[in-house]
């Protein structure tokens, strides 16, 4: 699961991968994030970017600024338990979403598939707290855990070309939002009319990696109240502080 | 100040500067110019800082009016330029005049050409980049590529004084053959030795699928030991992604920020313009060094950067 010592790969000329380990876990992703705020407040002079991920840190560098030596030293010297940087207290973010209907077309399938009826799926989907693990891949999009297996589906066969931003689905056991439209193959359960990014928005991506989420069943009439708020910019995001 | 009218677009021509940094954590990849070197030398005949936006051209089939007297230098490939149909020459600076038509009329050597004029691309930076990244529609002209009739507008600047010419030995030739020099891992121990040695013995070509998110390679796979699945991370540029069917994808400056396959090798970062410029059907090969040398090779690459400066301004 966790190395005993965090292993360096190399990542070209410019970047280095610190891997923590080689699992998808909750402490493994923790000491990536406390790691990357511990760069963060160091302020280590050539360090240009991190890139958080499930086990490991992407570090991208300017080796005109600071040689690869001399970067591995400052971050060995920030692997001491002394500078571990405590993280803010997780958020939970509550994401509306209209389940069903034209909004959630496989959301049959998914009953079926799993011996259950539609309601039972909706319930079981907004009963768990997900944590966001990481953000990547395209602008915004949420790597969550915590899916019960019991509504886990596989992927369609033939992707479609176009799913709608915000769109809500299953694949396999993962659950997932599409930030923008895009070809897919995930089982669409439902659609949330929040914008998971928007480029004039500080931060750009609604989701922070380390924050969980959490599905709230509402109607298609709130779907369009909702989603005329976010466009002329009046609605605010539901959050609270996790204890 | 309105500078460019767009008769033709081209197939793609995009406005990017030198790319958008600390978005990835969002899932926000660079973007940026894919030749660093021809765009850097192309602001630096303007006289503007390397940074400042430009025109990535890509093919041929470009054309643009003037709508303003300026100084402007085309750099990077041969798509054979002209100005109102003479020959135009590149990596120089050129006055010209407005009324003045800039087409690129065929495809020589080379895949990009960059347009850079004084004062640099005006438009509203997006997370502090005018870089374009067409796929989520962000930056650039509307974070989409250019259209017939866009107008364009430039900083004010003060004209650099045109005949700005660099010295022949600096100027890439573009071939269909290119060697690029890779620094292994982070997961080349998911190989087997036969895939390392393939990797690193065979031509590789480059196939039609091949953009700014990155270029796909035909050839011999290479053999993983067991699996080609890693839990995603992220992804460096250059990096030579091999996913289970085991031809190597080579991530550029559009990619997608994480990913869940293997990578053998991160290709160095000074060898990136040289792919930027391979078309399908170039050839490719592999060469492994080690950081030391791509070290060498960057500090080399920057102070020939720095001479060329040193020589525009005298």
């Amino acid at each position: 699961m966790s190395y005993e010592e965090p292993r360096f790969l190399a990542g070209g000329d410019k970047a280095i991968f610190i891997e923590f380990g080689d699992a998808i876990d909750l402490q493994l992703n923790c000491r990536v994030r406390k790691f990357k705020l511990a760069i963060e407040k160091a302020r280590i002079p050539g360090v240009i970017e991190t890139v958080p991920t499930y086990r490991s840190l992407l570090v991208y560098f300017e080796p005109q600024q600071i040689s690869i030596q001399e970067l591995r030293k400052a971050l060995c010297s920030l692997m001491q338990p002394q500078v571990e940087r405590e993280l803010l207290k997780p958020k939970l973010i509550w994401i509306p979403t209209v389940y069903g209907g034209e909004y959630g077309p496989d959301i049959s399938f998914v009953a079926a598939h799993n011996n259950l009826s539609v309601s039972e799926v909706i319930q079981i989907h907004t009963s768990t707290s997900y944590p966001i693990y990481m953000i990547g891949f395209i602008p915004g999009f949420p790597y969550l855990g915590g899916m019960s297996p019991g509504i886990a589906t596989p992927r369609l066969e033939t992707p479609r070309a176009k799913i709608p931003a915000g769109s809500v689905g299953i694949a396999g056991n993962q659950t997932g939002i599409y930030p923008a439209e895009s070809p897919g193959g995930w089982r669409l359960i439902g659609r949330t009319p929040l914008q998971l990014f928007d480029p004039s928005r500080e931060p750009s991506a609604l989701l922070q990696a380390g924050d969980y989420l959490k599905f709230v069943s509402i109607t298609p009439e709130e779907f369009t109240n909702i989603k005329e708020s976010v466009a002329n910019g009046t609605y605010s995001v539901k959050e609270t502080i996790m204890e | 100040m309105q500078t460019f009218e767009v008769i033709q677009p081209g197939p793609l021509t995009t406005i990017q500067d030198l790319g958008r940094y600390g978005y990835q954590q969002y899932g926000v990849p660079p973007s940026g110019a894919m030749d660093n070197y021809a765009f850097r030398i192309g602001n630096l005949l303007v006289g503007n800082d390397e940074i400042a936006a430009s025109l990535e051209i890509t093919l041929f089939g470009n054309q643009l009016r003037m709508l303003q007297d300026t100084v402007i230098a085309v750099t990077g490939a041969d798509l054979a330029p002209a100005l109102n149909g003479d020959f135009l020459p590149r990596w120089e600076s050129i006055p010209v005049r407005r009324g003045d038509i800039i087409s690129f009329t065929g495809l020589k050597s080379g895949c990009r050409a960059y347009l850079s004029v004084t004062g640099g691309i005006n438009v509203p930076k997006v997370m502090s980049s005018a870089s374009t990244y067409t796929r989520a529609r962000i930056g650039g002209l509307d974070g989409r590529a250019l259209r017939k009739g866009d107008i364009l507008l430039t900083f004010e600047s003060i004209p650099a004084l045109s005949g700005a010419r660099v010295p022949s030995e600096y100027i890439p030739k573009y071939g269909c053959q290119i060697e690029l020099r890779v620094i292994l891992g982070p997961q080349d121990n998911y190989f087997t030795e036969d895939g390392i040695n393939t990797f690193l013995q065979s031509d590789y070509t480059v196939s039609a699928k091949a953009d700014r998110m990155g270029y796909c390679l035909e050839g011999p796979p290479l053999q993983h030991r067991t699996t080609a699945d890693i839990i995603s991370d992220g992804i460096p540029l250059g990096a030579v992604q091999v996913p289970g069917d085991g031809l190597p994808i080579i991530l550029l400056v559009d990619r997608q920020t994480t990913g869940g396959y293997t990578k053998v090798a991160t290709v160095i970062s000074v060898d990136i313009p040289k792919l930027a410029q391979a078309k399908p059907d170039d050839k490719v090969r592999f060469q492994q060094i080690n950081q030391d040398e791509a070290q060498i090779a960057l500090q080399e690459y920057e102070q020939q950067i720095q001479t060329i400066r040193h020589q525009l301004n005298h």
